[in-house]
């Protein structure tokens, strides 16, 4: 297990860019102000150098160490022109943070200018502290994939061999208004599914279309069946009572229509955005009903691809 | 903006005996307000603080579906038992403020926190 951390680790540092983790907001001065001045951008900005930008360009890079030099010379009247470093050691914004650590490193200095690819243009500023920070923010950032991975099951599509292969998940929901404990079913599917490793967003929008359904099974019916499908590419959910069925599908579906009775409004209830809460979290959804023999709902959503887009486009059956 | 800036906004104190406090430094980004659960549930964007003025079991799931941070009972409501022992397991702290509804959000909108967002961004390939 601590080889795996390590290449995690590893892994990071070469995924992360110089931009992502650099200072945006860089301080610069210009060629001509006095070296005398220098002292209060440092002090008041609490930085200890900055790069020296004419005209839009970089020219050079003037340092703390550079002033206490000026000091100790007995501060003569000077620009910071005659100061500067002109050769100026800089990295691109797209370059791996790896490379402009190992720069930093070798060539013992505390920052570096950050430029825009190809031109002379400063974007950034990078030290030391700001590639830890980065890091350390994006190994918080991974740390809740990470735990998935520890679930071991998040690679078990890649795993089997099979032309296609589906995992099938089934809920009971208790029907007869059973408030108490409906929501498990919605709350049992997201854990599974994150310890599959499926994207969080996916992951909320199933569970999101799962406790609507399941709210409605609770509310309105003697109980069902809530079946999850979940595929490499896709999270099926289907959705089963044997009554009382819908009389009119299209007005149920409809944002505000609700026919709960007072109780249930009065738990936070029957504000008629059930079903159209699912269909905006499906890509695809069907329903069917028939008065007194059942309902039937399917709601599919994608993962992976660009869902995000077809998502506003859900079809609805009935 | 962090969760113990958002009570000190809110005057708002733990809603039963439990001590939040290692939760006081969770990041909060915006906040959401609703007493109807499918208002809630089509709210996006994690890291949202949820301000209500329901107090039953389900608030509770719902929060743990959409992964809020924190929920605040408005008007100084106190969740029920039932509410209190599932939070507890799903490590959803619970305020409560004296504030009603709309002073609890207008208090965190002066303060520049945003609203949630109504769609979840893309997510990152």
């Amino acid at each position: 297990m601590p080889e795996l951390e390590i290449t995690k680790i590893q892994e990071l540092i070469y995924e992360l860019r110089v931009g992502d983790v650099m200072h945006k907001d860089v301080v610069t001065v210009m060629p001509s102000t006095p070296v005398s001045k220098l002292r209060e951008v440092l002090r008041d900005n609490r930085i200890s150098g900055t790069p020296v930008v004419e005209n839009g360009r970089l020219v050079g890079i003037i340092s703390v160490e550079d002033f206490i030099k000026w000091l100790g010379e007995g501060s003569p009247g000077c620009a910071v022109a005659d100061r500067m470093t002109r050769n100026v050691i800089a990295v691109c914004a797209d370059e791996p943070l790896i490379q402009a650590v190992n720069k930093l490193e070798r060539l013992g200095f505390g920052r570096l200018p950050v430029l825009k690819r190809g031109t002379e243009e400063v974007v950034g500023i990078l030290t030391k502290g700001d590639s830890i920070a980065g890091l350390l923010k994006k190994l918080d950032v991974d740390y809740r994939q990470a735990e998935t991975r520890h679930a071991r099951s998040s690679h078990i599509f890649e795993d089997i061999v099979a032309d296609r292969s589906s995992l099938i998940f089934e809920y009971d929901v208790a029907g007869g208004g059973d408030v108490e404990r409906a929501g498990a079913s919605a709350s049992g599917l997201k854990t599974s599914l994150m310890r599959l490793g499926i994207n969080p967003q996916t992951v909320r929008r199933a569970a999101i279309a799962t406790y609507e359904a399941e709210m409605n099974l609770m509310f309105f019916t003697n109980g069902g069946l809530i079946t999850a499908i979940i595929e490499s590419n896709s999270i099926r959910l289907e959705v089963t009572d044997d009554g009382p069925g819908i009389e009119n599908v299209d007005q149920a579906m409809r944002p505000g229509f609700s026919t709960a009775p007072d109780w249930v409004r009065e738990l936070g209830f029957g504000a008629g955005m059930g079903l159209h809460n699912i269909k905006t979290c499906a890509d695809r959804m069907r329903l069917d009903s028939t008065v007194g023999v059942g309902t039937h709902l399917e709601v599919e959503i994608l993962v992976g691809g660009k869902r995000e887009v077809i998502r506003d486009h859900a079809t609805v059956t009935a | 903006m962090k969760l113990k800036d958002v009570c000190k906004i809110l005057e708002a104190e733990s809603a039963w005996e439990a001590d939040w406090t290692p939760s006081a430094t969770r990041e909060v980004t915006s906040c959401q307000a609703s007493d109807l659960i499918s208002d809630i549930l089509s709210f996006r964007g994690p890291d949202s603080l949820l301000l209500t003025g329901l107090t039953n079991v389900q608030v509770i799931r719902v929060a743990e579906l959409l992964d809020f941070v924190a929920i605040c009972f408005v008007r100084g409501k106190r969740p029920e038992p039932e509410a209190v022992k599932l939070a507890e397991d799903k490590d959803i702290p619970l305020f409560a403020t004296p504030l009603l509804m709309y002073e609890a959000c207008g208090r965190l909108y002066a303060a520049r926190l945003p609203a949630g967002t109504k769609k979840e961004a893309s997510p990152i390939a």
